[in-house]
């Protein structure tokens, strides 16, 4: 079900995610303080290429990642095999990709 | 103890569907929970189907769930399990029951078999023997390993194996990691290829139930996550 | 019923670490599209997203926030133990490393709900 080459992909995209989720949680925690805004977001992220590419390798990141998590959990808890479970695995990770990066793009360039 | 008499409750799996049937025990000092089983099967109801052999912890034929726990009952002192005066005992988990508490054990050695959990010689009998190194890190790996009884608890312990039928399980993998470090196996390129499969090692998410229930006290998990290093290095090589 | 008790009669604290991790999991994975679904107002409806935030100043939601972020910092620190005792040849003792992601991970989301509130 999850083979060598799933595992290792699984585990660079971890790798890769932890400084990251770090360096949002400490923005988080910084930015949260006296409440949020949309102007205040997009002051601190619009037109910054160091955003945008931190916030799409994160996105990148996290769709393989949940892709690959989604397929172990929906095939030893849901029983899903074959095809279908491929399938899901796919969606997941193109689904989260593309909201992602249209996430991205809206906070940063557009 | 504090009563005179067990209740334990037998889950008769196959053919009677799981049904649960309740027996008064006679309590003794030092009874093992095989000695309960035994004496339902010898005063009670002679048609109730069990399986042992050694009786001293080196068969690994008479494992059974307890109380929900996979443990060898000829090892374990029914004192230690007894939830008041109560105890329930039914065949293995996560393998197919042939009747009452005894299961079919083909699944769990069809996969040692599929994990190359064989010999791989390569000298004959013209050969010196294989110097072996009894102090060397992969010798120390070995000689624990060995040290398994095949008795499926571990198997039988492991959610991963439960939810993933596929997946080889803990026992068949520390076997393919055993011979991976012993000095007299020639077969590391046909153990690592069995053990990066669709159910191979990469299945395990290190819930550590095989190392927390193994009666002899073996590491599966870790012995699996060596297997987890040797394939990932000889991966990330093959793409280098 | 019967297998909720099975399930419990088994469990240790490896095996909660993985239960742990899987659950947070879950739902970092549901909440995602969410998340990246609101970020993207920012380009569709302003306006919209500006009511959204300022409902993030209520008490209810302070909370979820509190679980989400309490969920990422568990998913993070639960997983570097994972690669831990997967590819650094430790010995025993991973039930302690186990623990001490868990309270990593109650620190920072607790600091982010007395920093937010």
């Amino acid at each position: 079900m999850l083979s060598l080459r799933l595992y290792v992909l699984q585990r660079i995209t971890a790798l890769l995610m932890a400084p990251l989720v770090l360096g949002h949680l400490a923005m988080i925690i910084y930015a949260t303080q006296g409440g949020l805004s949309a102007a205040e977001i997009l002051g601190r992220t619009q037109g910054s290429v160091l955003w945008h590419l931190f916030y799409g390798t994160f996105v990148l990141a996290v769709s393989i990642h949940a892709a690959i998590g989604v397929r172990a959990v929906v095939h030893e808890w849901v029983g899903v095999k074959g095809v279908v479970l491929d399938v899901v695995m796919w969606a997941t990770g193109l689904g989260l990709f593309a909201l992602g990066a249209r996430a991205v793009w809206a906070v940063t360039f557009a | 103890m504090t009563s005179k008499f067990l209740k334990v409750t037998i889950e008769r799996g196959a053919a009677a569907k799981n049904a649960q049937q309740v027996f008064d025990v006679p309590a003794h000092e030092s009874q093992t929970v095989l000695d309960v089983v035994s004496w339902i099967q010898q005063c009670a109801d002679p048609t109730l189907s069990y399986r042992y052999a050694c009786r001293v912890g080196m068969c690994g034929s008479c494992a059974m769930m307890v109380n929900g726990v996979p443990r060898w009952t000829c090892r374990t002192h029914i004192s230690k399990v007894l939830d008041g005066n109560a105890v329930t005992i039914g065949p293995l988990r996560n393998l197919p029951t042939i009747k009452d508490l005894v299961v079919d054990m083909d699944p769990f050695f069809d996969k040692w078999v599929a994990a190359e959990g064989m010999h791989h010689g390569g000298r004959t009998r013209e050969h010196p023997i294989a110097p072996v190194d009894e102090k060397s890190a992969a010798r120390i790996e070995a000689s624990a390993g060995i040290e398994c009884i095949n008795c499926s608890i571990c198997y039988a312990a492991c959610d991963t194996v439960a939810g993933n039928p596929e997946y080889l399980g803990p026992a068949a993998l520390l076997r393919a990691w055993t011979l991976l470090n012993d000095d007299k196996d020639e077969g590391r390129d046909a153990i690592l290829a069995a053990v990066s499969g669709k159910g191979g090692c990469h299945n395990c998410h290190s819930m550590g139930s095989c190392t927390a229930y193994c009666p002899n006290e073996l590491d599966p998990m870790s012995a699996i996550a060596g297997l987890k290093r040797e394939t990932t290095k000889s991966f990330l090589g093959r793409v280098r | 019923m019967n297998a909720a008790k099975g399930i419990v009669s088994r469990a240790h604290p490896l095996w909660l670490a993985y239960v742990l991790h899987r659950l947070s999991g879950i739902g970092l994975a549901v909440f995602l599209p969410f998340h990246f679904w609101v970020l993207a107002m920012a380009m569709t409806a302003p306006a919209r997203l500006d009511a959204f935030l300022a409902m993030t100043g209520a008490g209810v939601v302070k909370l979820a926030e509190f679980g989400l972020v309490f969920l990422l910092a568990v998913h993070m620190f639960g997983g570097l133990r994972l690669m831990a005792l997967e590819w650094l040849p430790w010995r025993p003792s991973q039930k302690s490393l186990a623990a001490g992601a868990a309270a990593a991970s109650f620190l920072i989301a607790s600091l982010f709900l007395l920093k937010a509130v």
